[in-house]
C-alpha cells in the first residue's frame, strides 16, 4: 500500500485521520489508563483528587495531540526556528522573572494554563535540530565546524536550565539532542570527544546545583549517608517493589505505600505502588507497554521519506524513552533521585502535556509518511 | 534524491545503534524488576513485614512575627482535630451521632466523613472536624468511652491578632499548591502551610525553620504502636519589624473608609514604621480556604482589596513630583533658585494649551513660591528647558520608577518615561508637550506610594539613597553613620539645591500662601514640611473648561481625583517621611495632608512618650491602654 501525500494533493482531513496510526494511540491511552488506576490506589480509592483529573487533562491533552498531528509536517520544518527561539525566549523569562521573585520560579504563567517552559523545551530542541540538519549534505554534516551550531542550540537552554535548577530536565536535553544529532550521521571520533567532553563537564555541572541535588548524589553514592533523609526513600522504594513479589499483593492492597512508607507516591514514584500492586507479572507487561510505544515511534522514524521527519520523530523518541528510563532507573535504585517523572503514568500536568505533544509530532511524521521535502526547496 | 537515499541509510544504521541501546537499557530495567521481584522477593517481603519503623516529618512549628516593641502580629495557636477510625467502632454513623452531640459537625462534613470511612481502608483516620478549640475537645475526651474510634490530634494554626489592618505588611499562610516549587520535604507534609503574601511570603525559609523526625513503630497493617524515637526540628525564627503597631493601627484607623495608601518610614535607617493599604482582607480566610462567593467577592471588589496599593498601586504623583522636577532643574542649571517665572495661569505651547491648576495665575514666582503655591506654570516651563531624561535621571536617584528591593512580594516599579523608553515602548518619538505634562508628575508618569516615601526620606536625609526596609534593622554603633552602616548609596545631589527645595516643602506648610497651610504642625519641633498632589484622573474637556470646571464632589467616585501628600518632620532634624494617598479621596491639601498631619504628630508624640518614663511603664501593656492614649492625644489637641 504505497500512498502518497505529494503537496498538490491536498489530502483531506478525513483523509490524514485514516492515516494516524492508531495504534500507537490506543497504547498511549492504555498508559493514561493506568495512571489514573494507580492514582485511584495512591488516593486510598478515591477518584479525588488526582485520578479524575488525571484522566480530564488526557483528554485535552489527546485532543491536542491529534490537531498537531493532523498538521502539516512542512509547518513545523518552517517554523522549527522560531518555535525554538519562542521557547528559549521564555526560559529567559522564567530565569529573570525567578530571580526578581522570591525563591525558584520554574512556571510561566499564560493566563488559562501554565506551562514549564523546560518542558516545551525538549520539543523545541529537537524541532531545531531536525531542521537544521535537513539542509546539511552527508559531507556538510561530517564537517567539525558544522558541530557548532548543534552545540550552541542544545548549550543555550541546558545551562538556562541547570541554572533553575532542573537537573533531570538538563541531563534530558543533553542527551535527547545528542541523539538527533548523532543520528543524523555526525562524524565518531567528534561522538566520542563530546561524550568526553560531557564527562569533563561534570565537576562544573557540579558547581550550579542546589544543597539537596548535591545531597542527592551523595547519598545515592554512599546510602548509608543520610539513611533519614534521600536514602530513606531510595531503600523504602526498593522494599515495597520487591515486596510485590511475582504476582503483587492486589490492586488496592499495597501495604508500603498505602502506610505512607513511600514519598511521592502520586508522582516520581507511582511505579513503585504499580509494582508493590501487580508484582513482577505487572512490572513486565507495563515495560513491554513502554517498549510497544517506542518500538512503534522508531518504526516511524526508518519510514519516513524525508530527514526532518526521521530526525523529528527519533529524537521525540529518545525524549520518551529518557522519561521512562531515567524514572524506572531511579525508583529501582539505579541511579539518583532526580525528580523526573513516569511520563503519562505519574500526576502532573505539564509532563503529560509535553510528551502529548511530542506524539503528536510523531505522529504527524507518521501521517505525511511519503511527503519529500527538498533540502532546501521545502515544495510548497 | 540519491543524496537523500544516502542519508537515509546512514539514518537507519544510526538509529539501529540508538534503539538497540535503549532496547538494552530496557532488558536491564527488565532484569533488575527479576532481580527484586523474584530472586530478592522473599528477602523484601520480609523486610515489609518488619517494615515497622516508620518515619514521619514533625511540622516545626513557624517562627512569630513581631512589631518593633516585641507586639505579636502573627502566631500559632494550638488547635486540634477530631479523627475517626472505622474499624474501631461497631457503628460508624451511631459513633457521629454521638459525638454530634459534643462537637456540632455540619452536614456537608457528615457526608463526606460517611463517603471516606467507605471508600479507604479501615484502619485509616479519617478526618472528622478540623481548628478546634481545647474546650471541645476536652468534652470529647471525656466522653470517650461513648465515642469508640474517636481520636484527638494536635495541630498548629497561624493566628493574626491584628486581623485586617496588617494583613498587607504580614500577608498570610495557605496549603502548598502544586505550583510552588517543593525545594523541603516539609511541603509534602499534608496540610503544611507556606507563606503566600507578604512578609509571610517574604521571609518563609526563615520563618519556617527545619522538620523533625517521629520514628513510630507500626504493626503490620499501619496502625501506630508507639513512638520510637523523636528528632525535633528547628522552630522557624521569630521575625522582627520595624514596624510600630501604634503608629500602623493609628494610619489605618485614619484612612478609615477611604481606599488609599500610607507609607511611614524613617528617613535614617529606611525602616517602615507602618505601611497601610485599605481596604484589607480577612488574613485567615485563605488558611481555612475560600468559598467561591468570598473568592469573587474579593476579586470583583472595586477598591482591590487583595491589592497592596503602597507597594504595588501606581498612581500618576501629581505635584508631589515637583521636588523631583526641581532638583533636575537646579542640577541642569536651567533656573537659578532666585529666577522668577512669570504664571498667567496657562502655557500655551506648539499649539497646545496648558492650564495652572489656579485659573487667575500666580503672578511671577520663584523656585520656593513655586512649590509653595504649587505653580503649575512654573514646572511646565522648567520641565520644558530641562527635558524628560534628566527629570527622570533625577526621579530614578530619589527612589522613582525603580525597584527598591523592599522585603515583600510584588513590589512594582512605577514609570519614569524617557526618550529612549516611549520609543521602545510605543515605537512613537517623544514630543516636547509630553516633557510638560510630566513636569507636574502626570502623563506617563507613574509611582508607587512606597516610591514617594522613599523619595521624600532622601530628600530629607540629603546625604544617603535611603533604602526601605520592613524587618528591624541592627542597631547602629556609635561613630559610624545609619547609611554606612546598612550600605547605602550616596545621593549625590547638591545640599544646597536641597536646601531650597526643602525651605519650599517647609512654605508649602508653614507659610500664609502654602497650600496645605491648613495642615501646619503647631508645635514646637514637631513641625513638617511637605508638598501637596492632587492627581487627576480624568481629562478636562474644553467645553467643560469654557464653561467650568466641575468640582470633584459633583463626580462620581471613580472620576474624582486622587489626593497625594508627601512630608516629613521634624523640619529641624528630620526623622519621620511620609506619603499618603486617598484613591478619588479629591484635593490633597484638604484630604490627604491633615492625615499626614495627625500621623507624624502621632509617631513623634510616641518617640517622646518612649523616651520618657512613663513611656517606659506603656511599653509591654495592653493594646487597649495604648490606644486609650493616643485618644487622650487626640483631645488634648495635640492631634
Amino acid at each position: 500500500m504505497r500512498f502518497s501525500l505529494q503537496a498538490h494533493a491536498a489530502p483531506t482531513v478525513w483523509h490524514k485521520i485514516g492515516h494516524v496510526r492508531w495504534s500507537l494511540v490506543a497504547l498511549l491511552c492504555l498508559l493514561a489508563a493506568i495512571g489514573s488506576v494507580m492514582l485511584y490506589s495512591a488516593a486510598d480509592g478515591a477518584l479525588a483528587p488526582w485520578a479524575g483529573r488525571h484522566a480530564l487533562r488526557f483528554a485535552v491533552a489527546l485532543g491536542l495531540m491529534l490537531v498537531v498531528a493532523l498538521t502539516d509536517i512542512r509547518f513545523w520544518l518552517r517554523n522549527a526556528y522560531a518555535v525554538y527561539l519562542g521557547v528559549l525566549l521564555l526560559l529567559a523569562v522564567v530565569e529573570v522573572s525567578g530571580t526578581i521573585g522570591m525563591g525558584a520560579q520554574r512556571w510561566v504563567d499564560l493566563g488559562v494554563i501554565n506551562v514549564q517552559p523546560s518542558e516545551l523545551m525538549k520539543l523545541a530542541l529537537v524541532l531545531a535540530l531536525a531542521r537544521y540538519y535537513h539542509g546539511l549534505n552527508p559531507e556538510q554534516v561530517r564537517r567539525p565546524v558544522m558541530v557548532l551550531l548543534p552545540l550552541v542550540m542544545v548549550g543555550l537552554p541546558t545551562l538556562l536550565i541547570l541554572k533553575q535548577p532542573d537537573l533531570g530536565t538538563a541531563v534530558m536535553l543533553l542527551a535527547g539532542g545528542g541523539a538527533v544529532i548523532f543520528a543524523a550521521g555526525l562524524s565518531l571520533w567528534i561522538v566520542g570527544l563530546g561524550t568526553a567532553a560531557v564527562m569533563g563537564a561534570l565537576p562544573v555541572a557540579w558547581q550550579f546545583l542546589h544543597d539537596y541535588q548535591r545531597a542527592r548524589l551523595l547519598t545515592f553514592l554512599d546510602p548509608d549517608r543520610d539513611p533519614l533523609g534521600a536514602g530513606y526513600h531510595i531503600t523504602q522504594s526498593k522494599i515495597a517493589l520487591g515486596s510485590g513479589g511475582l504476582f503483587g499483593k492486589g490492586y488496592l492492597h499495597g501495604t508500603q505505600s498505602h502506610l505512607n512508607f513511600l514519598p511521592e507516591k502520586h508522582t516520581d514514584f507511582i511505579f513503585t505502588m504499580f509494582a508493590e500492586e501487580f508484582g513482577l507479572v505487572g512490572t513486565l507487561t507495563l515495560l513491554a507497554v513502554f517498549a510497544a510505544v517506542v518500538g512503534s515511534c522508531v518504526a516511524i522514524a526508518l519510514r519516513a521519506r524525508n530527514q526532518f521527519s526521521r530526525l523529528l520523530a527519533i529524537g521525540v523518541t529518545t525524549t520518551f524513552f529518557l522519561y521512562v528510563f531515567i524514572n524506572l532507573a531511579m525508583v529501582m535504585g539505579l541511579i539518583p533521585v532526580v525528580g523526573v517523572p513516569l511520563p503519562l503514568v505519574s500526576y502532573g500536568g505539564t509532563a503529560m502535556l509535553g510528551v502529548m505533544l511530542g506524539f503528536g509530532l510523531v505522529l504527524s511524521v507518521h501521517v505525511h509518511r511519503d511527503v519529500q521535502i527538498g533540502r532546501h526547496s521545502w515544495g510548497d | 534524491m540519491t543524496r537523500d537515499s544516502e542519508r537515509h541509510r546512514q539514518f537507519s544504521r544510526r538509529t539501529a545503534v540508538l534503539a538497540g541501546g535503549q532496547a538494552l537499557l530496557f532488558a536491564a530495567l527488565g532484569g533488575r524488576l527479576y532481580y527484586l521481584q523474584s530472586v530478592q522477593a522473599e528477602r523484601y517481603v520480609t523486610l515489609a513485614e518488619d517494615n515497622r519503623i516508620n518515619l514521619r516529618m514533625i511540622a516545626p512549628p513557624r517562627g512569630r512575627i513581631l512589631d518593633r516593641r516585641g507586639r505579636l502580629l502573627a502566631s500559632n495557636l494550638q488547635d486540634y482535630r477530631v479523627l475517626l477510625v472505622a474499624e474501631q467502632t461497631s457503628d460508624v454513623e451511631l459513633t457521629l451521632g454521638s459525638l454530634n452531640q459534643i462537637v456540632p459537625i455540619s452536614e456537608t462534613d457528615l457526608r463526606r466523613v460517611l463517603k471516606e470511612t467507605r471508600q479507604k481502608r479501615k484502619f485509616v483516620p479519617v478526618t472528622v472536624a478540623e481548628n478546634l478549640s481545647w474546650e471541645d475537645v476536652a468534652h470529647v475526651e471525656v466522653n470517650a468511652i461513648d465515642l469508640p474510634g474517636i481520636s484527638v490530634e494536635e495541630g498548629m494554626s497561624r493566628e493574626y491578632p491584628q486581623g485586617e489592618s496588617l494583613v498587607h505588611v504580614v500577608g498570610y499562610v495557605a496549603p502548598v499548591a502544586e505550583r510552588d516549587v517543593k525545594d523541603d520535604p516539609l511541603l509534602d507534609l499534608p496540610g503544611f502551610r507556606i507563606g503566600k503574601a507578604g512578609v509571610e511570603r517574604a521571609y518563609d525559609k526563615i520563618l519556617r525553620g527545619t522538620g523533625g523526625r517521629s520514628e513510630v513503630e507500626v504493626n503490620a497493617i499501619g496502625r501506630v504502636i508507639r513512638e520510637l524515637d523523636r528528632k525535633e526540628g528547628k522552630p522557624g525564627a521569630d521575625l522582627t519589624l520595624a514596624l510600630d503597631l501604634d503608629l500602623q493601627h493609628y494610619a489605618t484607623e485614619r484612612l478609615g473608609d477611604q481606599v488609599g495608601a500610607v507609607v511611614l518610614m524613617d528617613v535614617e535607617s529606611g525602616e517602615i514604621l507602618a505601611l497601610v493599604s485599605t481596604p484589607g482582607y480577612d488574613p485567615g480566610a485563605f488558611s481555612r480556604g475560600l468559598a467561591p462567593e468570598e473568592w469573587r467577592a474579593l476579586i470583583e471588589n472595586p477598591h482591590s482589596p487583595l491589592t497592596n496599593k503602597a507597594v504595588s498601586g501606581q498612581y500618576a504623583p501629581g505635584s508631589t513630583f515637583k521636588p523631583a522636577v526641581a532638583l533636575a532643574a537646579l542640577e541642569r542649571g536651567t533656573i537659578k533658585p532666585r529666577d522668577g517665572v512669570t504664571c498667567y495661569g496657562r502655557l500655551r505651547m506648539g499649539g497646545n494649551t496648558f492650564h495652572c491648576w489656579r485659573r487667575g495665575g500666580h503672578g511671577t514666582v520663584d523656585l520656593r513660591h513655586a512649590l509653595a503655591l504649587s505653580c503649575d506654570v512654573y514646572f511646565y516651563e522648567i520641565a520644558r528647558r530641562t527635558g524628560i531624561d534628566p527629570i527622570s535621571e533625577m526621579a530614578n536617584r530619589l527612589g522613582l520608577g525603580v525597584q527598591l528591593g523592599i522585603d515583600l512580594p510584588a513590589e512594582r516599579r512605577g514609570l519614569m518615561p524617557t526618550r529612549a523608553w516611549k520609543a521602545s515602548a510605543l515605537k512613537k518619538p517623544w514630543s516636547k508637550g509630553e516633557t510638560v505634562i510630566c513636569g507636574i508628575g502626570q502623563g506617563y508618569v507613574l509611582s508607587t506610594p512606597l516610591q514617594l516615601a522613599v523619595m521624600t526620606a532622601r530628600i530629607a536625609n540629603g546625604v544617603w539613597a535611603v533604602e526601605p526596609r520592613l524587618a528591624r534593622r541592627p542597631a547602629v554603633p556609635p561613630g559610624k553613620s545609619p547609611g554606612e552602616q546598612f550600605g547605602f548609596r550616596p545621593l549625590n545631589i547638591n545640599p544646597e539645591h536641597l536646601q531650597v527645595v526643602r525651605e519650599g516643602m517647609m512654605a508649602v506648610v508653614n507659610s500664609r500662601m502654602g497650600t496645605a497651610q491648613g495642615a501646619a504642625i503647631k508645635k514646637p519641633g514637631m513641625r513638617m514640611a511637605g508638598k501637596t498632589g492632587t492627581s487627576q484622573v480624568r481629562r478636562i474637556t474644553r467645553a467643560e473648561r469654557s464653561k467650568r470646571v466641575k468640582r470633584n464632589e459633583e463626580l462620581p467616585w471613580e472620576l474624582r481625583d486622587h489626593a497625594l501628600f508627601i512630608a516629613y518632620a521634624p523640619i529641624e532634624a528630620p526623622r519621620y517621611a511620609i506619603a499618603v494617598i486617598v484613591e478619588h479621596g479629591g484635593g490633597g491639601s484638604k484630604v490627604a495632608a491633615p492625615i499626614a498631619r495627625d500621623i507624624l504628630i502621632a509617631a513623634q508624640e510616641i518617640e517622646r512618650r518612649h523616651a520618657s518614663p512613663l513611656g517606659a511603664q506603656l511599653e509591654g501593656q495592653e493594646d487597649d491602654a495604648v490606644a486609650r492614649w493616643v485618644a487622650g492625644l487626640r483631645n488634648d489637641g495635640a492631634l
